[in-house]
């Protein structure tokens, strides 16, 4: 039995059905979670599971978690404000080290980016006690401020972002040049233009990572009210006890946001990590 | 004689100029190079400095500056009798396992995507969507879902005949190996990405080739596929151990390194410590041992690749 590129082969239909079981299976924790957030705190646990729930408690369920004791509204907020502002600052920083390192030669670019490229490979949990003290000192800690500064400064977009300006053809930049203008000009008007699907790709990413940082939140973060999604999460986990289909409805509203943007952005997204990671 | 050209203009002029363009050149790179580079070196140069620094002190937080009491390598002495820092050594080593478990799963199902299914880009999404998911709602979800006698998975277990089923991540023998597990199921997606991206790279003609050989599914896999996938799976193998390394979150939200110490990783030892019993010092010389570890093992493995990596 031969595969051909035109017409419907039933190997390749059959493996398909026997994948999307599999799929189903993979991601039977999201189905359950979603459902639970659907159902009355009496019915989770019940057995055989209820695929259907018989009695929908979904409204007031998610109400509870976004307008009850302990809003998500609030939480929600903190977060798009890190999310955004981290994501901005950060793809900018990283284009312009990006072009820095690739489109500009100077004396001790290769030096500075292999101190750059070295950095990557600390785990960031070894350098958090000297950050924390660091912090502390000069007045930045518990604020969406510093935690903004810290993961605004990560190498990742640099490198990947590097790999793109590399792409771009040397005379693009030098004939610019000749017309007279200087790099801050290229970089706005020729290189940043040119790069954009890997800005917009990296930009989604640093989003999705800021979001569901939780580590560094953890950290630098004592005030309830400047709580995000993740440390609101694992809160409300505890204040809501057994609640679990509250908890659940909790855990689909921390997760449904990051999957609607990787939805929209899921070609560039993917495409953008398998370039980067295979390259990088 | 010949025509001179605008360019050749330029090259003859080059020299009386090259000196203050360069320096423009260097002043203009390194102005697009500092803001991120500034950041970088207050933010993880300087503490990686102060890190090793205070690996030779015995502090507490509370004690303020003058309690600083520098004791050479004497936490390095102490952590290689702490038993709790050793089975955390140990336990990382062990969570190694789950690196080649995930990409060999993640290898086949990139194969299987990439040429043998339709609907190749719900898949893609499908298998993607735990690698993009907050990891602590993803904690949770599992902790209820392996609650030991009410929790879904063991009332399966259960229905499927098995009366005895395991505690999960309430049993010392199997917390660790669930948590792998669960880092297994996040790990798939990213790997596969980049498998079908290593797929894409390999030339049509060798399995032609293979086909006119009447060579089966299988050799094509094993004497094509598979090789030519390494440097790929060198790529993956080098930053999926470094991520063992890493891994916290999971730790910190579902088993607290609990139960007693059976999912202690030295990441969660560093921060017990450093963040929970506030020693500093000591803190600093588990930070210094993961560096080491990090270091060694990478470079052990850039060391290797030469054996197994076909490029």
């Amino acid at each position: 039995m031969s595969t051909t590129n035109t017409g419907f082969s039933w190997r390749k239909g059959i493996i398909t059905v026997i994948m999307f079981a599999i799929s189903i299976l993979f991601l039977m924790p999201f189905i359950w979670m979603l459902i639970t957030s659907f159902k009355l705190e009496k019915d989770v646990f019940v057995y055989p599971i209820e695929w259907i729930p018989k009695q929908w408690h979904a409204i007031e369920n998610y109400k509870e978690v976004w307008v009850g004791d302990y809003p998500f509204w609030k939480y929600y907020l903190n977060s798009i404000k890190v999310g955004v502002t981290t994501t901005v600052i950060s793809a900018l920083l990283s284009s312009l080290a990006a072009y820095g390192f690739s489109k500009i030669k100077f004396k001790g670019s290769n030096f500075l980016f292999l101190i750059v490229l070295a950095t990557y490979m600390v785990p960031s949990q070894a350098i958090l006690i000297p950050q924390f003290i660091l912090y502390r000192q000069i007045g930045l800690f518990d604020s969406l401020c510093g935690l903004i500064l810290l993961s605004s400064f990560s190498v990742l977009g640099t490198f990947m972002l590097r790999q793109f300006f590399m792409g771009v053809h040397q005379e693009f930049i030098e004939s610019a040049k000749i017309d007279g203008a200087n790099h801050m000009r290229i970089f706005w008007s020729i290189g940043l233009p040119l790069v954009k699907p890997a800005v917009a790709t990296y930009a989604i990413l640093r989003f999705i990572w800021t979001w569901n940082d939780y580590q560094n939140p953890l950290i630098f973060l004592r005030t309830d009210s400047l709580f995000t999604i993740p440390l609101a999460m694992q809160k409300f986990t505890s204040l809501s006890g057994e609640f679990y289909s509250l908890i659940m409805a909790a855990a689909v509203s921390a997760i449904l946001p990051l999957l609607i943007v990787f939805i929209i952005g899921q070609k560039s997204v993917i495409e953008g990590i398998a370039l980067g990671g295979v390259k990088g | 004689m010949m025509e001179t050209s605008p360019q050749v203009i330029g090259k003859l002029e080059k020299p009386k100029k090259v000196r203050s363009l360069q320096s423009g050149e260097t002043l203009a790179g390194l102005l697009f190079v500092s803001p991120m580079l500034i950041g970088v070196f207050v933010l993880v140069l300087l503490p990686i400095v102060a890190t090793i620094v205070l690996s030779f002190a015995d502090w507490n937080f509370v004690q303020g500056w003058k309690g600083i009491d520098w004791v050479g390598f004497g936490n390095f002495e102490k952590l290689f009798h702490d038993d709790q820092f050793l089975r955390s050594v140990r336990n990382n080593f062990v969570f190694l396992l789950a690196v080649p478990v995930y990409m060999l799963i993640s290898m086949v199902l990139a194969v299987l995507i990439d040429r043998h299914v339709y609907l190749k880009s719900y898949f893609k999404v499908a298998y993607f969507m735990p690698y993009i998911s907050s990891i602590v709602a993803v904690a949770i979800v599992w902790q209820v879902l392996f609650q030991p006698s009410y929790g879904p998975i063991n009332q399966v277990l259960h229905t499927l005949g098995f009366s005895n089923p395991p505690k999960w991540i309430a049993d010392p023998h199997y917390a660790l190996i669930s948590i792998m597990m669960i880092v297994v199921w996040t790990s798939i997606g990213f790997n596969m990405i980049i498998y079908t991206a290593g797929l894409q790279s390999i030339p049509k003609d060798l399995y032609e080739a293979a086909d006119i050989d009447g060579a089966n599914g299988w050799t094509k896999f094993a004497r094509i596929t598979f090789p030519l996938l390494s440097p790929t799976s060198f790529f993956l193998l080098v930053t999926g151990v470094i991520a063992t390394f890493k891994v916290f979150d999971i730790i910190a939200v579902m088993t607290q390194g609990g139960p007693i110490g059976s999912t202690s990783l030295m990441v969660w030892y560093l921060y017990d410590t450093a963040f929970v019993n506030l020693k500093v010092g000591y803190a600093s010389s588990i930070a210094v041992m993961l560096f080491v570890f990090v270091l060694l093992i990478t470079f052990g493995q850039w060391i290797t690749q030469k054996k197994w990596v076909n490029y």
